[in-house]
C-alpha cells in the first residue's frame, strides 16, 4: 500500500528549514518576497496542474503540504523569470502529461477533444438524411394492391350510399 | 442504416478494451533515460550530499517517510541489506526523507539501523525534480548519471539486485 504525502504541520516545516542548508541548484534564487510575483499568475498556473497526492484536485485547490510545496516552486520559478508556460513545461518534464488537468490537444488525447464534435457532426448528418427520407416517402405513394373484386365492391356500396 | 449500429458500437468497444487494459494508477515516468536531476542536500548526520559527487557510481535513490506505513517499513530492511551487499561494488544508496518530522525520521533511521546517507528534502524540491508522487519510490541511476529505472512501492532485495546488477554490468 502506498500513501500520498501527509500534510505536515507548518511548525514541522520550520524545524525542517532549520536543518536545510544548501538550496537545490535548480532553484537559483532564494525564496523571493511574495510581492514580486503576481499571486494571480501563481494561482493560474497552479489551477492547471494536478495535485500529485489528491489526484482529482488541482494544485490551486488542494490544501495538502505537497500542493503547498508545488505552489512555492511555481512562485519561485516565476520570480526567477520563467514564463507561466515554462513553469508548466517544467512540471510536464518531471511528471509527464499526467500532471496537466486538461489533456493536451495532441497525440492520443487529441481524441478527447475531437471525438465529441465528430460524433455531433455524424449525428446531424444522420438526422438530415433521415428527415429527407421521411419527407420523400409519402409523395411516392405506392400503387394500391387492392384486389379488383374488393375495389368493385367498394364502388358499388359507395354508389348505393349516394342513392340512399 | 443497418451498418449504423455496428459503426457506432465498435469504436466504443475498441476504446473500452484499450481503457480496461491500462492501469489508471500507473503513471509512467518521463524521466527514464534522461539525466538525473542534480541535488545537494545535507544528511541527518550533517554532511553534504550531492549527486555530482556520486558520478561514476551506480546510485539507488530512495524516497521515503516515517509516516509511510506499511510500505516504507516493509522495504527498509531490504534497503540496508542491499547497501551492505553492494557498497564495495561501486553502488551508492541514498535515502531522501519527504515531508517528515525530523525526530520521527531520525527514529526511523535508528530503528532500521540505516548506515547509508539519508537526507531530508524539506521544501520538496528534490521530490518534484524526480516527479515523485508518493512514497516509497526508488530510482536507479547509472554511472553516467541517467535515470534508468523507477520502482514504485516497497522495494525488495530481488528487485534491487536485478536493477543494480544490470547497471553494474554496463561499461562505465
Amino acid at each position: 500500500m502506498r500513501r500520498g504525502f501527509a500534510s505536515a504541520a507548518a511548525a514541522v516545516m520550520l524545524v525542517a528549514v532549520a536543518v536545510w542548508a544548501a538550496p537545490a541548484p535548480a532553484a537559483t534564487q532564494p525564496a523571493p518576497a511574495a510581492t514580486q510575483v503576481d499571486e494571480n499568475i501563481v494561482q493560474d498556473v497552479a489551477s492547471q496542474l494536478r495535485c500529485v497526492v489528491c489526484q482529482s484536485l488541482s494544485v490551486a485547490d488542494s490544501p495538502s503540504e505537497t500542493a503547498n510545496q508545488m505552489r512555492a516552486i511555481i512562485r519561485e520559478r516565476l520570480a526567477a523569470g520563467d514564463s507561466p508556460e515554462q513553469v508548466r513545461a517544467y512540471f510536464v518534464e518531471k511528471y509527464g502529461d499526467w500532471i496537466l488537468l486538461s489533456p493536451p490537444k495532441s497525440g492520443f488525447t487529441l481524441l478527447v477533444w475531437v471525438v465529441p464534435f465528430v460524433g455531433l457532426g455524424i449525428g446531424l448528418v444522420l438526422v438530415a438524411i433521415t428527415v429527407r427520407r421521411w419527407s420523400r416517402t409519402p409523395q411516392a405513394a405506392a400503387p394500391s394492391q387492392l384486389d379488383p373484386a374488393v375495389r368493385e365492391r367498394i364502388r358499388r356500396e359507395m354508389s348505393e350510399m349516394d342513392k340512399s | 442504416m443497418r451498418w449504423a449500429i455496428p459503426a457506432a458500437v465498435v469504436p466504443v468497444l475498441v476504446l473500452l478494451a484499450y481503457g480496461f487494459r491500462t492501469d489508471p494508477r500507473e503513471i509512467p515516468s518521463p524521466l527514464l533515460g534522461r539525466p538525473a536531476a542534480a541535488f545537494s542536500l545535507t544528511t541527518f548526520a550533517g554532511s553534504p550530499l550531492s549527486l555530482e559527487d556520486l558520478r561514476g557510481k551506480v546510485v539507488m535513490l530512495n524516497f521515503w517517510a516515517s509516516w509511510c506505513v506499511p510500505a516504507c517499513y516493509e522495504e527498509a530492511p531490504a534497503l540496508e541489506r542491499t547497501w551492505r551487499a553492494y557498497k564495495d561494488k561501486g553502488v551508492m544508496v541514498v535515502g531522501v526523507d519527504v515531508q517528515d518530522k525530523e525526530e520521527a525520521a531520525r527514529e526511523f533511521l535508528r530503528r532500521f539501523d540505516h548506515s547509508f546517507p539519508n537526507a531530508p528534502d524539506p521544501r520538496g524540491r528534490v521530490s518534484v525534480d524526480y516527479g515523485v508522487y508518493g512514497v516509497p519510490e526508488t530510482f536507479f541511476i547509472d554511472r553516467k548519471g541517467r535515470v534508468r529505472f523507477k520502482h514504485v512501492g516497497a522495494l525488495t532485495d530481488e528487485i534491487a539486485r536485478r536493477h543494480l546488477d544490470a547497471l553494474l554490468k554496463e561499461p562505465s
